[in-house]
């Protein structure tokens, strides 16, 4: 369970987040909707502590962040696991490498184990003969896999993605989807997606929460998402012809 | 006031590199690659650049030795002093800062533009001991390759002396021994310890400490070799007034 309330953060003049509350309950997949600019990914690296807001409390079950210790929160993200939206792999590092690299920082793992852990995990994104290439080697999609693979290594706490099936083909995207989905109920994890993928919207949204010029600007579930009349959401998730058409049918049907 | 600003937080950066350990079985195996790449990788331009200066040095000494009553074992005893003294450990370190500070800015700053460093924070290792620590380590073997920097300079003053027919050998080592002053060589190890943390550090908080893109990671390398060689060698001016003054 992640908790925020109130969160500000600002870049000089630029008042990125203007006040967002919200909560992330454990076992479930939330997604962070928005058109680009809106302040996402900011959002998640608040989260993250990687940006320090000027405003405002986020506390995980319950412990306040910002009260923490330097070690106390190292801890803490110990427990996390982040796929950036530019992946941010180790180029120094093969595929396996990378992946591999959390168990061998913080795990008493023999060198048999954490290799078996590695292609179990870089078989369920779905990647069986990358494990010797290197970051620069591999396409964008395979690099988000590996992005992907490497925060589910250690079987975290809490997931946050970073548009984690941006720069995929549908049909991988939606085993991303269905993988994010899958480990969130397996391990009981409190999941945070950032998405502009509006299939992952209605397949595992959850809880879905829409950006707005800094504000929250509607909250609820991906069978909400169906009935509410907020124009700017409407606008923002029906914008394609092809869903409104979705959208319309699916209305029809229910009366 | 910007000045000061930096060196606080150059500060607050080398405390940090201290805490929060990596495992060392990981870190065994990045001090011994920031050995190889910071050490082993700059031997050669070490020692071809410390022969010919050796040798430079020794030319222009017996170029200048017009007078007969001057002895000829001068050239042997001023290419010692000069390259002990001040080519082997100072001028060898603002080469040092050219080459290994401008691959630990570009390497780190490129960590930190692709948020690979971020990726590390995520996790819960402290970047800044896993990526600083070891270079540090790795640097304190940099006296050796000074000390490797003195014999081939005065190698290379012997032979351009010698083989130039500038001096015999036999003058040109007695120079070398002449008023002989262990200390000189203490104080040539001193400083050479001294400027390989800052050659380890400097670069490092440059790259660490970074904004924006990768054109922006061309000009922190550029910045950290001009702050790299100014701080050398104003620690050499403070370190020679203490030392030797
Ligand atoms: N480090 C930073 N320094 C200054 N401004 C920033 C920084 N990071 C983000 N911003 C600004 O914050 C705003 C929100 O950016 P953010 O990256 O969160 O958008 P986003 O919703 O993730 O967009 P996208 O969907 O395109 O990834 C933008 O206007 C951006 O210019
Ligand atoms: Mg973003």
């Amino acid at each position: 369970m992640i908790e925020v309330e109130n969160l500000h953060k600002s870049f000089g003049e630029a008042h990125v987040l203007k006040g967002i509350s919200t909560s992330f309950e454990k076992g479930k997949t939330n997604l962070i909707i928005g058109q680009s600019g809106s302040g996402k990914t900011v959002f998640l690296k608040c989260l993250l502590g990687l940006f320090t807001p000027e405003e405002g409390k986020i506390a995980y079950e319950g412990q306040v962040y910002s009260e923490l210790s330097l070690d106390e929160k190292r801890d803490l993200r110990q427990e996390m696991g982040m796929v950036f939206q530019g992946s941010a792999l180790f180029d120094s590092m093969t595929v396996e490498g990378n992946v591999m690299f959390p168990l061998e920082m913080f795990t008493k793992q023999s060198r048999s184990e954490m290799q078996d852990r590695v292609d179990f995990v870089l078989k369920r994104v779905n990647l069986i003969d990358a494990h010797h290439k290197y970051p620069s080697e591999i396409s964008g999609g395979m690099q988000k896999r590996v992005a992907i693979a490497r925060a589910i290594v250690m079987n975290p706490k809490y997931l946050f993605c970073d548009e984690p099936n941006s720069g995929l083909d549908p049909k991988t995207a939606i085993l991303i989807d269905n993988l994010i989905q899958e480990i969130t109920k397996e391990y009981n994890i409190t999941t945070v997606i950032n998405s502009h993928d509006m299939n992952s919207v209605m397949e595992i949204g959850e809880k879905i929460i829409f950006l707005k010029d800094g504000f929250k600007e509607w909250e609820g579930s991906n069978k909400e998402i169906f009935k509410t009349d907020n124009a700017a959401v409407t606008n923002f998730v029906y914008s394609s012809e092809l869903f409104k058409k979705v959208r319309q049918m699916y209305l029809e049907e229910r009366n | 006031m910007n000045y000061i600003a930096s060196i606080g937080s150059y500060a607050i950066m080398v405390k940090e590199v201290f805490k929060k350990p990596t495992k060392w079985s990981v870190m065994k195996s990045l001090i011994l690659k920031e050995i190889d790449e910071l050490v082993y990788g700059s031997m050669g331009i070490i020692i071809f650049i410390s022969i010919f200066i050796g040798g430079v040095v020794a030319i222009q000494t017996a170029l200048n030795l017009t007078n007969p009553l001057i002895p000829k074992n001068l050239i042997g005893f001023a290419t010692r002093q000069s390259v002990i003294l001040e080519f082997a450990p100072t001028f060898t370190s603002i080469i040092m800062a050219g080459k290994v500070g401008s691959y630990i800015t570009s390497s780190i700053g490129t960590m930190r533009v692709t948020e690979q460093i971020d990726a590390l924070e995520v996790m819960g290792v402290n970047s800044l001991n896993y990526l600083v620590f070891p270079k540090i380590i790795a640097m304190l073997l940099y006296p050796f390759v000074v000390a490797i920097a003195m014999y081939v300079g005065i190698f290379g003053g012997w032979a351009a002396g010698v083989f130039g027919g500038h001096t015999s050998s036999a003058d040109f080592i007695q120079g070398l021994q002449l008023d002989f002053i262990p200390f000189h060589v203490s104080y040539s190890f001193i400083k050479s310890l001294v400027f390989a943390i800052v050659i380890a550090t400097v670069p490092s908080y440059h790259g660490y400490y970074m904004k924006g893109g990768a054109l922006e990671v061309g000009k922190a390398s550029t910045t950290s070799f001009v702050w790299t060689s100014v701080v050398i060698i104003i620690l050499n001016f403070i370190l020679t007034s203490l030392l030797l003054g």
